[in-house]
């Protein structure tokens, strides 16, 4: 049984750790992004973003001041038990989230969409999002938290098997030259792709595929791994860099989620996450341990299943047992 | 006193800079601020433009420099305040606001993120002899959060929240920041734009238009979102 003091503590870590500390595997793929930029203006935009990381974690400050629309993504493992049960685990959440807020700072950016109300502490109507996912046999709860700005560099479109590859290639451009000028996506960017699916979990999947796979990460279908590649080439190709100044720095790594979709159709949606990728994730024990990552290991085996029955683990499980 | 910052220019600039200091600076210049800053973005704008409440405090006395931002920050309940990190928001939504907030302010920099068309720069920055200059990254908040060397004041809170407030800040090289129009109104963006659509014809080649078009839908490869 997982006390909720324990989880309220470990997720207000996470939202500071995920606000200040740059994941490793980001850092490293801008570091190779910026020693092989060539744009005057770019690199110093990428410069300068490299001594931000360093003064944030110096400081303990938020790297970026927009620390988006803090959210959370759970993972249960299936034999997991929390002492008062899910409805505890999402007012820990919450509690998190508000302290974080006045603690760390946090900009309270969460307001009623008419009234414009602001709590100012990022808690609100269907505000943090939570979203759940399971894995079989685990005794844990993973949790992750996400600071993600909320207003550019995402678009969805309802493609269909006619438009082809090359309707997905035109698609990914258009996303990332339309909020690439003036650097609205705060690029170089992990861009996340959700193909397929119905048209709200190709939303999801594309958001998830941004900010939950970390950079070097590849998609378990080879041909889906290669489209992933391209990508990253094609997005480098556009002649743009950070800000929208002419560079070859736009795309630091390009996952690709799918889902089952509609026969007559194939909607995508593509998403940036920015120079300030920001996650954390705590995986808490049965036993009240907490050990802390970056990387969330959101898509599982068990999450990408096809067949009806979960069958025995398949090779590819072994780095998440 | 000029510098390099990479291969670009830097300079460090007051923040009621004189028309002459203003002139001086180029787009694609590295600027960082010492002074006093205020910042304001579409709560305070609604407020003082629109429904014409008067200014919370002499603005115009204060300083020349606009942010369009609002800090990560919190009150303290013996309201003090905590501020770490400060980024800035996109400027292209409140051009419609700039040309009374230039005559109810005084403000000669804007600072911003992302900036404003050309053509909001010669018709309304222009004529107030006033340039912008933009946040890098984005961003670069606890850089700018260092700069920050006091809180003086928080006006609106109340009325707008934390979020809204007008943010009245001591700042000692603030920055970097990165001069996307001069006192003539050019962009540096829209020159950085019109070098890479050159290539996009090119990065496009093979690909076709969308089988469902979007009403309104454009493919004119210079058309931006703002």
């Amino acid at each position: 049984m997982i006390a909720t003091d324990i989880l309220e503590d470990a997720a207000l870590t996470l939202m500071e750790k995920a606000a200040i500390e740059i994941p490793d595997d980001y850092l490293s793929g801008l570091k190779q992004a910026a020693s092989v930029e060539d744009g005057d203006l770019s690199s110093f935009v990428l410069q300068a973003m490299l001594e931000n990381y360093e003064v944030a974690k110096a400081d303990r400050r938020a790297m970026c001041a927009d620390t988006g629309v803090p959210r959370w993504f759970v993972k249960f493992g299936n034999e997991a038990r929390i002492d008062g049960g899910p409805v505890a685990l999402e007012a820990a959440l919450r509690r998190a989230t508000a302290r974080a807020t006045h603690d760390l700072p946090l900009r309270p950016n969460r307001v009623h969409p008419l009234w414009r109300t602001d709590h100012d502490n990022n808690v609100g109507i269907n505000a943090p999002e939570i979203e759940y996912s399971f894995e079989p046999d685990g005794d844990w709860i993973d949790i992750t938290a996400v600071h993600k700005g909320g207003l550019f560099g995402t678009d969805y479109r309802m493609l269909f098997p006619g438009d082809g590859i090359d309707g997905i290639k035109r698609f990914y451009l258009d996303t990332l030259v339309a909020f690439g000028k003036r650097g609205l996506a705060c690029q170089p960017a992990i861009i996340g792709i959700g193909l397929g699916g119905s048209k709200d979990v190709s939303m999801t999947l594309g958001k998830q595929a941004a900010c939950l796979r970390t950079v070097g990460d590849r998609n378990p279908d080879e041909k889906i791994a290669a489209l992933e590649e391209e990508f990253i080439d094609l997005g480098n190709s556009i002649g743009m860099g950070a800000m929208g100044f002419v560079g070859k720095s736009m795309v630091v790594d390009c996952h690709i989620e799918v889902g089952y979709c509609h026969t007559g159709g194939m909607p995508i949606s593509v998403h940036a996450f920015c120079l300030s990728s920001r996650r954390a994730t705590a995986r808490i024990g049965a036993d009240g341990s907490v050990e802390y990552r970056t990387d969330p290991q959101w898509f599982t085996p068990y999450m990408r299943r096809e067949r009806v029955e979960w069958q025995s683990a398949p090779e590819n499980s072994k780095a998440f047992a | 006193m000029a510098e390099r910052a990479g291969k670009l220019k830097s300079l460090r600039l007051g923040t009621k800079p004189t028309r002459e200091e203003l002139a001086a600076l180029e787009i694609g210049n590295v600027v960082y601020l010492d002074g006093v800053v205020y910042t304001g973005r579409e709560g305070v704008y609604q407020r003082a433009v629109e429904e014409g409440e008067p200014l919370p405090a002499d603005l115009k006395a204060l300083s020349h420099v606009n942010f369009h931002c609002s800090p990560a920050a919190s009150i303290n309940d013996d309201g003090t305040f905590n501020l770490a990190a400060v980024t800035a928001t996109a400027s292209f939504r409140f051009s419609k606001w700039m040309a009374r907030w230039f005559e109810l302010s005084g403000a000669k920099i804007i600072i911003g993120k992302g900036g404003m068309t050309a053509e909001d720069y010669k018709s309304v920055f222009v004529p107030n002899g006033a340039v912008y200059l933009t946040t890098v990254g984005y961003g670069t908040g606890a850089l700018l959060g260092r700069g920050v060397s006091h809180v003086r004041d928080v006006f609106w809170k109340d009325e707008l929240g934390i979020a809204q407030a007008i943010w009245v800040l001591e700042v000692e090289n603030f920055g970097p920041f990165i001069v996307e129009s001069d006192m003539g109104g050019n962009s540096l963006f829209e020159r950085e734009n019109a070098k890479i659509a050159a290539n996009l014809d090119k990065v496009y080649e093979g690909t076709r238009p969308a089988i469902l078009h979007r009403y309104g839908e454009s493919d004119d490869r210079s058309d931006e979102v703002i």
